[in-house]
């Protein structure tokens, strides 16, 4: 994948300008370059936002490794989280996850050969009274059951959005 | 606003999305232009409503009536009949238990009326999108009051006398702590709201940030006016990405109003809001480890003191304050502090807002006085077990609290009776649990849960928190011992006093209360190589019931590891060595043939 550096500068600049106070906005860049990459951040990026916040790349990777949100791998074009908490798991969240790492046929933290999808877990999502419940990317699916969880997989497949 | 004849409050909030709400609006408003009814009917997208269980849901104004399980067949129905010929459509009305039908739920239906609502004054009745609705329901009143005619020592004593405390977990007196804040020596100061909401099972934060954002502003704008911060910020978690846009929306409409910026209402004083948005680690709800995230660092917490009132965020006196905390405020400033100290218990003041969740019928946010009794929570409100199974236990605060056993029952909720049992009070989850679930199990899932959030700064936390999960691991598989019982418990004791900060001080306690109230249950794992609630694979084994398997293979078939075998028409039988308990034959079984046993 090709990196256009210059586009990095200008959304680190853009946050900068944006921002109220100095300094505090790594965290909040690292959102904004991931998102314009799609959902990782490439380590030409990294070394960008390094240079233009004037600090060390070690600390930039610091944070970007600290939060699970971050990736410095590509991941899918889809990546599905599922809610691993209390809630989820009395109401059969188990399943679900058994049921998604069957149809992809990966583990959690792995990305579909075709690079359509990219299984993660994740806190809370505070849907539980939905439960169980996953997100992919931005969309939240409820009351799921391993049949609903095989039809969402088929649609997002069949090349349709998410809901 | 143009009058109308009929408005439709349809419930926006995430649970209701996820389950089809944005479907069923497109259809009613395409049902609504084809009739040419867009002039006197109104769509209003709002906040939670709470009945989570019966979403997508909406409630049809003036008459009240409460439709529930909406698809876009059923709201052209509703349309049809409904708003065209005035008959309401009993298909769509809630039904009772007994099955009696309630079309006005608010005033019927113990969840609703039972509620005392003043964090959740407007969620669910206004639309969030707009700032007029929220200042139509007494919005920025409470900010004009405090503006106008109160000094900053006025607004805090308000507070310090209403006993408001924090209800993001510890209970911390909220007035103290704005006054901490307020004689703080540092020349900024910043308010920050934490929305950092992360207890599973507690999602009440995120009902507010998404049906009334506004309050959240009002009263952070108030806090700075108390305590001398002219910036504040919200920090909310990447994983409630609606809770932001709201919230976006929100405060660029306040500073359109001029409620947010400089001079506020033509005044000296200035406030701006900014937000900050987590990245998915659950420890930076703890309040240091939140102020090194919103400085842009790893969210790591530090020892306190000092306390953020004196150092926060860029070593400044900061405030900081959840929520749900922050929603009280504009009606404490509005009605008094009298008022406020008449709902609730004398150290506990107020409401709570609890998030019923797991195996209970109406899932959902309520919110009730504190002092309440958990049997009233759990039965008359939440309407008891939905699995018809008795409940056993419900676990509250989170990887935080505990499992209170249903003979407590009777005890009433407020901070110092839960503390009491072992549990907490937490941020208000309430995760409802039967026979089907076992202790040891849940113990064993906190524990992962901690495991996986912890941010690896101290010991106890980093490494005991693995031990204690090692231990757990090794009783639900079989092999436990007695001496691991005494051992979990002694590590989990040193954990709770040796950990830094609050995750990992409070991260024993689903282990140490469900040892103290289910020690039969760990035991009947360790002596008797047993799991009560068949929950543990490696203690159960999956048997064929001879007499009522009539040989229709579906089960063979569908097992993943080919270990069913039999012949057609004849009984099978499972090879417990090559089965890996996943439940698959269960499932396909026609006949409830198969079951679990242990051992």
């Amino acid at each position: 994948m090709k990196v256009d550096l210059s586009e990095v500068r200008k959304i680190v600049n853009q946050a900068k300008t944006e921002s109220l106070q100095e300094g505090d906005m790594l965290v909040n860049i690292l959102h904004c370059v991931q998102d314009h990459f799609g959902n990782f951040i490439p380590p030409e990026a990294a070394e960008i936002v390094a240079q233009e916040l004037d600090i060390p790349l070690s600390k930039v990777y610091e944070v970007l490794t600290f939060y699970t949100m971050f990736s410095t791998k590509p991941r899918g074009k889809y990546v599905i989280r599922v809610c691993v908490n209390l809630p989820c798991h009395v109401t059969g969240g188990r399943q679900i996850m058994e049921t998604l790492k069957e149809e992809l046929k990966i583990d959690v933290g792995e990305t579909t050969a075709d690079g359509m999808f990219t299984l993660e877990t994740t806190s809370c999502l505070g849907l539980c009274g939905v439960s169980p419940v996953i997100m992919v990317n931005d969309t939240y699916y409820g009351d799921l059951t391993p049949k609903k969880v095989r039809e969402i997989i088929e649609e997002l497949r069949a090349g349709g959005d998410e809901k | 606003m143009a009058l109308t004849a009929n408005t439709i409050l349809i419930c926006a909030g995430g649970a209701c999305i996820s389950s089809g709400e944005e479907s069923v609006k497109q259809a009613l408003e395409r049902e609504i232009s084809k009739y040419a009814l867009q002039d006197v009917v109104r769509i209003v997208e709002t906040g939670c409503m709470g009945a989570c269980s019966l979403g997508p849901l909406m409630v049809i104004y003036p008459e009240g009536v409460f439709y529930q399980k909406l698809t876009p067949k059923a709201a052209q129905e509703i349309v049809e009949e409904h708003l065209l010929k005035g008959r309401v459509v009993e298909e769509y009305l809630y039904k009772g238990p007994t099955g009696e039908i309630v079309p006005q739920v608010a005033e019927k239906l113990p969840f609703f009326s039972r509620q005392v609502r003043i964090v959740t004054r407007n969620v669910g009745f206004i639309d969030p999108k707009n700032i007029e609705e929220y200042i139509a329901r007494d919005g920025y009143f409470a900010l004009a009051k405090v503006l106008r005619e109160m000094t900053s020592e006025e607004v805090i004593e308000e507070v310090k006398k209403s006993g408001l405390r924090g209800r993001g977990g510890a209970g911390f007196p909220t007035g103290l702590k704005w006054e901490l804040t307020r004689k703080g020596t540092s020349q900024k100061k910043f308010v920050v709201c934490n929305a950092d909401e992360g207890d599973p099972g507690a999602f009440m934060d995120r009902s507010v940030l998404e049906g009334d954002p506004h309050t959240v502003l009002e009263a952070m704008i108030i806090a700075g006016y108390a305590i001398g911060a002219n910036q504040g910020y919200i920090y909310v978690r990447a994983e409630y990405p609606l809770a932001i846009e709201r919230l976006n929306t929100a405060i660029s409409q306040a500073r359109e109003y001029g409620f947010l910026g400089s001079n506020i209402m033509g005044t000296e004083f200035s406030f701006d809001i900014e937000i900050r948005i987590g990245a998915g680690a659950f420890v930076c709800g703890e309040e240091t480890a939140l102020i090194a995230s919103i400085e842009g660092k790893r969210g790591q917490p530090r020892v306190k003191p000092p306390y953020p009132a004196e150092r926060g965020v860029w070593d400044c006196s900061t405030l900081i304050n959840n929520v749900e905390t922050f929603a009280n405020i504009p009606p404490i400033i509005l009605k008094g502090a009298d008022w406020f100290k008449s709902i609730g218990t004398e150290n506990s003041p107020g409401t709570k807002v609890f998030a019923l969740a797991g195996k209970i019928v109406n899932t959902g946010l309520v919110e009730v006085p504190m002092g309440i009794t958990l049997k009233e929570l759990l039965y008359e409100i939440g309407g008891g077990s939905s699995t018809g199974k008795p409940i056993k236990a419900v676990q509250t605060g989170g990887p935080s609290g505990g499992c209170i056993p249903a003979q407590y029952f009777d005890t009433p909720v407020d901070y110092d009776s839960l503390q009491k049992l072992g549990a907490i009070m937490g941020s208000g989850g309430m995760i409802v649990m039967d026979e089907d679930d076992c202790m040891v199990d849940v113990a064993k899932f906190f524990l992962e849960f901690t495991v996986d959030e912890s941010c690896g700064k101290c010991t106890p936390c980093r490494e005991g928190t693995r031990q204690m999960l090692r231990i757990l691991e090794k009783i639900t598989s079989g092999e436990g011992t007695e001496e691991d019982l005494y051992e979990l418990k002694a590590l989990g004791e040193t954990i709770k006093d040796t950990a830094l900060c609050g995750l990992g001080q409070t991260a024993p306690n689903p282990v140490l209360s469900t040892l103290e109230y289910y020690r039969d249950e760990y035991e009947m794992h360790v002596k008797e190589k047993r799991c009560p609630a068949l929950k543990c694979k490696d203690l159960t084994r999956y048997v064929i019931d001879e007499s009522k398997c009539v040989g229709c293979t579906a089960c063979a078939r569908v097992c993943p590891v080919n270990a069913i075998s039999g012949e057609v028409r004849k009984a099978h039988v499972i090879d417990n060595e090559k089965c890996v308990r996943c439940g698959s034959c269960i499932e396909v079984c026609r006949f409830n043939a198969i079951n679990k046993v242990s051992p």
